[in-house]
């Protein structure tokens, strides 16, 4: 088989990243701090995956072209193995408490909703048309994420806390989100993709300021994992990735080629 | 409806002649179909056997939230995760809509809740089954989300104004609900024989008690009369369960799956379907804690509200701050 196009792999770092959210998210479902939150992270949750299913959509489209034929959502999302995902390694970290989660989120909405900018004017058409449709959910999602952030900052003593320790831990995981490798290199010389390199100076800065509102510090661990271009993006994952795809995949791997 | 068994706290209904003169004002208006809103007088064992009723009911939603949610990072494909995920969401909202319904009442969320922790109150006990498999979503929406139709589209006329319009909204996305598993079951009925399989067995385990979820015979129901009089329960519980019968067991022969009960029969005399016997003591066990899920479900429960302590502390210590700066 030939190798997988530059702009099919590209493409799926979108949906992937998409669906592990999502998935991570659909685990708080039943169990949040309140009703509401269960409400809203099931929301967010469900745009992600709807998001997902764009992508890959699209992806199968691409893989057609270049493979004669494309795979389906399913194909994709559950029957490839976890060196085969390009989600980021953020994407994939456990749920942990309320503050982990609400970090994870924070940081991810901050980069997506400037990806996604970026990509509404991508040269490709399709794209750019998805990630329009996108950034319209992700809209609502960054408000969300910031406002937690800033609520557990500056609530009580031991949320300050959590959430600066759960900044703190994470921002290990962000620096991927602006290190292209190749695959995106040649496609960011096409006006195909996001030239990532310019945004992570807008992140830090939307970041920044959240944070400050917030009482909480900027996290200052120097080394990020993944951005030597052996990270998510080129499927070098955590220990996380795995378990997770086990407990998604186990009805399409156990009981191969049925209808659901 | 998932109440069950919702004392009235009083012990037989009483007569005009036995009632005060606003009580008799009272059940005139509830006679003459005149919705009681929040604000109206109304006697204090109505209010009392309300908040029981809508807070089972509110509770039902919040735990059955679990047994679906146990599924959601299974789900087949990612169209079902979706649907999946939006259904368990509905939940939630229905929960809120009712705990927003009992507060009307006179009653906090938070001691509704504090109640249910502290096993005071009960929620269906149809949410203490667990879910073994795929299919077992397909079972909850056709016969849980069916049978729970049945018993709610009554209680849009019901007499409390708040409870009745909460009812509306509900009993329009439930059949939604019932619709989506009704349809996973015929994808699974048409699959492979092993898909097919689960399909029965999700049958198998699932009929009893959904049968189970309208409550006691009306003989041994004692409350009922009185929640009757009340307009607060529309229909007794044997002919709420004898219209899902009815209603199911096509559904079933369609599915081509068989109904876990030999003696299920047409009787042409009474035009319904007649069942066999229902295990009530497996229903009144399940009610007192034996179930197979109960301790896992509260366990949970009171987990997700302990872990969450913090976060609610800090939303309202935000709240304080921010109030205070504005002052």
């Amino acid at each position: 088989m030939n190798e997988p196009s530059p702009l099919f792999d590209y493409v799926l770092r979108f949906a992937d990243s998409d669906l592990v959210l999502a998935q991570r998210l659909g685990e708080w479902v039943g169990h949040g701090p309140a009703l509401e939150e269960d409400i809203a992270l099931t929301n967010v949750g469900l745009d992600l995956l709807g998001q997902a299913r764009l992508w890959f959509a699209y992806a199968g489209e691409v893989e057609a072209q270049s493979h004669g034929r494309g795979r389906s959502e399913d194909e994709l999302a559950f029957l490839r193995d976890g060196s085969a995902f390009r989600n980021l390694l953020l994407s994939e970290q456990p749920n942990g408490n309320y503050a982990d989660t609400m970090a994870r989120q924070f940081y991810f909405d901050q980069w997506h909703m400037l990806v996604l900018g970026s990509l509404s004017s991508s040269r490709d058409p399709r794209i750019a048309e998805i990630a329009a449709k996108a950034r319209k959910e992700v809209a609502y999602h960054i408000e969300r994420s910031a406002d937690w952030v800033i609520r557990l900052g500056d609530g009580t003593e031991e949320s300050h806390q959590k959430m600066q320790a759960a900044l703190d831990y994470l921002w290990t995981y962000t620096g991927e989100m602006f290190a292209p490798d190749n695959v995106e290199l040649a496609l960011i010389e096409t006006g195909v993709a996001a030239d990532v390199r310019a945004l992570r100076e807008p992140w830090l800065a939307n970041i920044g300021r959240v944070l400050d509102v917030a009482t909480l510090a900027l996290p200052t661990v120097a080394w990020m994992q993944g951005s030597n271009g052996r990270g998510g993006k080129q499927g070098v994952h955590s220990e996380h990735l795995g378990h997770m795809l086990a407990e998604m995949q186990f009805l399409q791997r156990a009981y191969p080629g049925s209808q659901w | 409806m998932y109440a069950q068994m919702v004392e009235t706290g009083v012990a037989k209904v009483r007569d005009a002649h036995e009632m005060s003169p606003d009580e008799q004002a009272f059940q005139a208006r509830v006679d003459a179909d005149i919705k009681i809103e929040p604000k109206d007088e109304m006697p204090d064992a109505y209010r009392r056997t309300l908040i029981r009723q809508i807070q089972q009911h509110a509770h039902s939603e919040i735990v059955g939230m679990l047994p679906e949610g146990n599924w959601i990072t299974r789900a087949p494909t990612l169209k079902r995760k979706a649907i999946l995920m939006a259904k368990v969401q509905d939940e939630a909202g229905h929960g809120l809509y009712l705990y927003s319904a009992a507060e009307t009442l006179g009653v906090s969320r938070d001691q509704l809740i504090a109640d249910l922790h502290a096993g005071k109150v009960k929620y269906s006990s149809i949410f203490n089954y667990p879910t073994l498999s795929w299919a077992d979503i397909g079972a909850i929406g056709w016969l849980v989300d069916g049978a729970a139709i049945m018993n709610q589209i009554p209680l849009c006329r019901c007499s409390y104004g708040p409870y009745a319009r909460a009812m509306i909204r509900i009993c329009k996305e439930e059949s939604f609900h019932q619709r989506q598993g009704f349809d996973i079951m015929l994808t699974l009925c048409r699959g492979t024989p092993a898909q097919k399989a689960m399909a029965q067995d999700a049958l198998n385990r699932w009929w009893w008690p959904s049968l189970m979820m309208f409550g006691p015979p009306d003989a041994e129901s004692v409350h009922s009369a009185q929640s009757a009089r009340w307009k607060i329960k529309l229909l007794s519980n044997d002919e709420l369960r004898q219209r899902f019968v009815d209603q199911t067991v096509p559904q079933a022969d369609y599915l081509g799956i068989a109904m876990p009960d030999p003696q299920l029969k047409w009787n042409e005399t009474s035009g319904h379907y007649d069942i066999g016997p229902i295990d009530w003591d497996e229903f009144h066990n399940v009610l007192k804690g034996n179930g197979p899920c109960n301790r896992d479900r509260m366990r949970t429960r009171v987990k997700a509200w302990e872990d969450g302590a913090w976060v609610r502390d800090a939303a309202v210590a935000y709240a304080e701050k921010q109030a205070r700066k504005a002052a």
